[in-house]
C-alpha cells in the first residue's frame, strides 16, 4: 500500500523538477543542434537557451515564464495499491498542481475558456488532465508530469490511405511552416505524430509521442523507425531554425505513435515539445521507495500489442 | 559566422538611439519595463480605466508577458521566470495604445508584421524587440532587480495583471524592427522560401480539403 502522503510528496518534487530542470536527452540533442548549427542568429538562439538551462538550475526558478499546462500520467503496476483508493490520488496530484504553482513560482496558466476565471493555481475543470496507463506486473506507481507549453505547432487532419505516405509527409511539412516562421512554435522540437485511432486518440497518440517519448528513442515498429529517421532528416532540411532563423535545426527528434484506425481513414496529429520540454517522472515503490527519472517508458510492448490477450511468454518463445 | 552587436538600452530611450539600432542586433534593457496585454489593453482602451503610471516618462517599454511569479501573503513579491507571448494577437489594440502612452520599446514574442510596424510604429518612433529561444525565462528573470508594483491584480489575476519590473541588464533581447519598418522575420523568411519548393517535391496534397485552402464556401471541400 502506498501512502497517499508519499504521491504528493513525491508529486510536487516532480512539479519542481519539470519546470526547472532540463531533461538530458532533450539537453544532449540540443548541444548536438549548437554544435552543428551554422545560421549567425539561429546559433545565437542555441546558445542563449544552454545559457538559460544553467541559470535556471543555478537559481532554482523555472526554465521558461510561460511554465505551459501542468498534466499527470498515471502508470501503474497491475498489483499496485494507493491508500485511500484512486480518488485520493487524484485529489493529491490535484494539491501538489496548486502548491507547486505557488511554491516555483509556475504561471497560473489555466483559466476558464469562457469566462477567464483564474484560480492562480493551475487547478480547475479538468485540469490537470490525469490519464491512466496500466502493466502486467508489479505494485509500483509511475508519475509522470509534463508541462507541455505552446499554442502554436498542433494540428489535425483526416487523410486518407489515398493520400500515402506523401500525403503523411505533406501534412508534416506544412506544420512544420505554419508554426516554425517566427519561431512559434519554440522549436527546436521534439515532434510527435499520432497516426490513427479514432480522432481523439489521434491528438492523444501524437501528443504522446512528443512529450512521452525521449530524444533518440525509436518506434519498435522498424519500418517506422526508419520513418522517423527520415522525417527528422527532411524537418531539418527546410532550413529554418531556432525563431524562424535561416537554420537546419528544426527537430531534435521525430517520434511516431499508431492505434488502429477505421478502414476508410488514416487520421494524423502532429505535436511539437518545445525548447523548454518540461517533463519528470518518479517510480514510487510499495516499500515506499522513490526513484526519480527523466524517462516516462510509456510506450512499452504492452501498450502497443495487438493481440485479445497478453501472453508475453509465448511472444518471447516465437 | 559573426557574433551579433551587442547594445544596452534604456526603457526611456532617446530618438538617436532607437533609429541607431538593426535587425538582429541584440539588446539589453535598463530601467522600468511595464507588462500589458489583452487585459490590460481591454481595461485601458475599452473600458477606458484610468492607467496606474506615468507614461512614457516613467517607461517606454510595453512587455508582452505574464510571469511565473508569486504575490506573498505580506504583500511582497516572488518573481521566477519571465518570458513572451505572442505578439501578434494585439495588434488589434496596439496603435490606440502606443499613441495614448508613447511606448517606444514594444518587447514580445514573434514579432508583428512589416505592414504594422510602417502603419504605426514607425510614425510612433517606435521599434520592436523580440525575446530569445523561446524563451529564456530564467536569465530574463535574473535582469529583474526589482518588482516595483503590479496593478490591476484584482481586476485581472496574476497572469495578465499589470507588472511593473525594475530591468538591470535584462536580455538577451533581438532587434525585429527598424525604423524603416522592416522586419527580421519577413527577411528571414524570404531566405528560407527558396528552399520550399525542393522540400515538397514529390509531396501530395491532401484528398480531403478544408476551408482555408478555399476561402469560398460554396466550394465544396472534397
Amino acid at each position: 500500500m502506498i501512502p497517499i502522503n508519499l504521491i504528493q510528496s513525491t508529486a510536487e518534487t516532480l512539479m519542481d523538477k519539470a519546470a526547472i530542470e532540463i531533461p538530458q536527452d532533450y539537453l544532449d540533442g540540443l548541444q548536438e543542434a549548437a554544435r552543428t548549427e551554422d545560421g549567425d542568429l539561429s546559433s545565437f538562439v542555441l546558445k542563449a537557451m544552454l545559457e538559460n538551462y544553467e541559470a535556471a538550475k543555478e537559481d532554482r526558478r523555472a526554465m521558461c515564464g510561460d511554465t505551459g499546462v501542468p498534466r499527470w500520467f498515471v502508470k501503474m503496476g497491475n498489483e499496485a495499491q494507493v491508500e485511500g483508493g484512486m480518488v485520493a490520488l487524484e485529489a493529491a496530484l490535484r494539491r501538489a498542481t496548486a502548491n507547486a504553482t505557488n511554491g516555483v513560482p509556475l504561471r497560473p496558466n489555466r483559466v476558464h475558456p469562457l469566462w477567464r476565471t483564474d484560480h492562480n493555481n493551475n487547478v480547475g475543470i479538468g485540469a490537470p488532465e490525469i490519464e491512466y496507463g496500466y502493466e502486467p506486473e508489479g505494485a509500483w506507481v509511475d508519475l509522470i508530469t509534463v508541462h507541455k507549453g505552446g499554442l502554436f505547432g498542433s494540428d489535425y487532419r483526416m487523410l486518407f490511405p489515398s493520400d500515402g505516405i506523401q500525403g503523411i509527409k505533406r501534412f508534416y511539412l506544412d506544420s512544420l511552416m505554419a508554426f516554425g516562421k517566427r519561431g512559434l512554435a519554440c522549436q527546436p522540437a521534439i515532434i510527435g505524430i499520432g497516426l490513427g485511432g479514432s480522432k481523439d486518440i489521434c491528438m492523444t497518440l501524437g501528443k504522446r509521442a512528443s512529450t512521452l517519448r525521449i530524444v533518440g528513442s525509436r518506434n519498435s515498429d522498424p519500418e517506422i523507425a526508419k520513418m522517423e529517421d527520415e522525417f527528422k532528416e527532411l524537418g531539418n532540411s527546410i532550413g529554418m531554425g531556432a525563431m524562424g532563423f535561416v537554420g537546419k535545426n528544426m527537430v531534435i527528434d521525430c517520434n511516431i505513435e499508431v492505434g488502429y484506425c477505421h478502414t476508410g481513414g488514416m487520421p494524423m496529429s502532429v505535436h511539437a515539445f518545445c525548447l523548454s520540454s518540461r517533463r519528470a517522472v518518479a517510480r514510487i515503490h510499495a516499500d515506499g521507495q522513490v526513484e526519480h527519472r527523466t524517462d516516462p517508458d510509456w510506450f512499452t510492448d504492452y501498450q502497443r500489442r495487438e493481440t485479445i490477450d497478453w501472453e508475453p511468454m509465448r511472444e518471447a518463445a516465437e | 559566422m559573426s557574433a551579433p552587436r551587442e547594445i544596452i538600452l534604456s526603457t526611456t530611450p532617446a530618438d538617436e538611439e532607437i533609429a541607431d539600432l538593426r535587425l538582429g542586433d541584440v539588446v539589453y534593457l535598463d530601467g522600468l519595463m511595464y507588462t500589458a496585454r489583452e487585459g490590460v489593453y481591454m481595461r485601458a482602451l475599452e473600458e477606458k480605466a484610468n492607467i496606474p503610471m506615468e507614461l512614457p516618462s516613467q517607461s517606454a517599454a510595453n512587455f508582452h508577458c505574464s510571469p511565473a511569479a508569486r504575490i506573498n501573503p505580506d504583500g511582497s513579491f516572488d518573481m521566477g521566470a519571465v518570458t513572451a507571448t505572442a505578439s501578434f494577437r494585439f495588434a488589434k489594440w496596439l496603435p490606440e495604445w502606443m499613441a495614448k502612452t508613447g511606448a517606444k520599446l514594444i518587447v514580445g514574442k514573434g514579432g508583428m508584421t512589416s505592414k504594422d510596424y510602417k502603419e504605426y510604429f514607425v510614425p510612433n518612433g517606435a521599434v520592436y524587440l523580440s525575446t530569445v529561444g523561446y524563451g529564456t525565462g530564467a536569465l530574463l528573470g535574473r535582469g529583474v532587480e526589482n518588482v516595483e508594483a503590479v496593478h490591476w491584480n484584482e481586476e485581472l489575476g496574476l497572469a495578465q495583471a499589470m507588472w511593473v519590473l525594475k530591468c538591470n541588464r535584462m536580455g538577451p533581447f533581438i532587434v525585429a524592427s527598424d525604423m524603416y519598418g522592416d522586419c527580421l522575420f519577413e527577411r528571414e523568411n524570404a531566405k528560407i522560401a527558396k528552399n520550399v519548393a525542393r522540400v515538397y517535391e514529390g509531396t501530395r496534397p491532401a484528398t480531403l480539403k478544408r476551408y482555408g485552402e478555399s476561402d469560398d464556401r460554396t466550394d465544396e471541400v472534397i
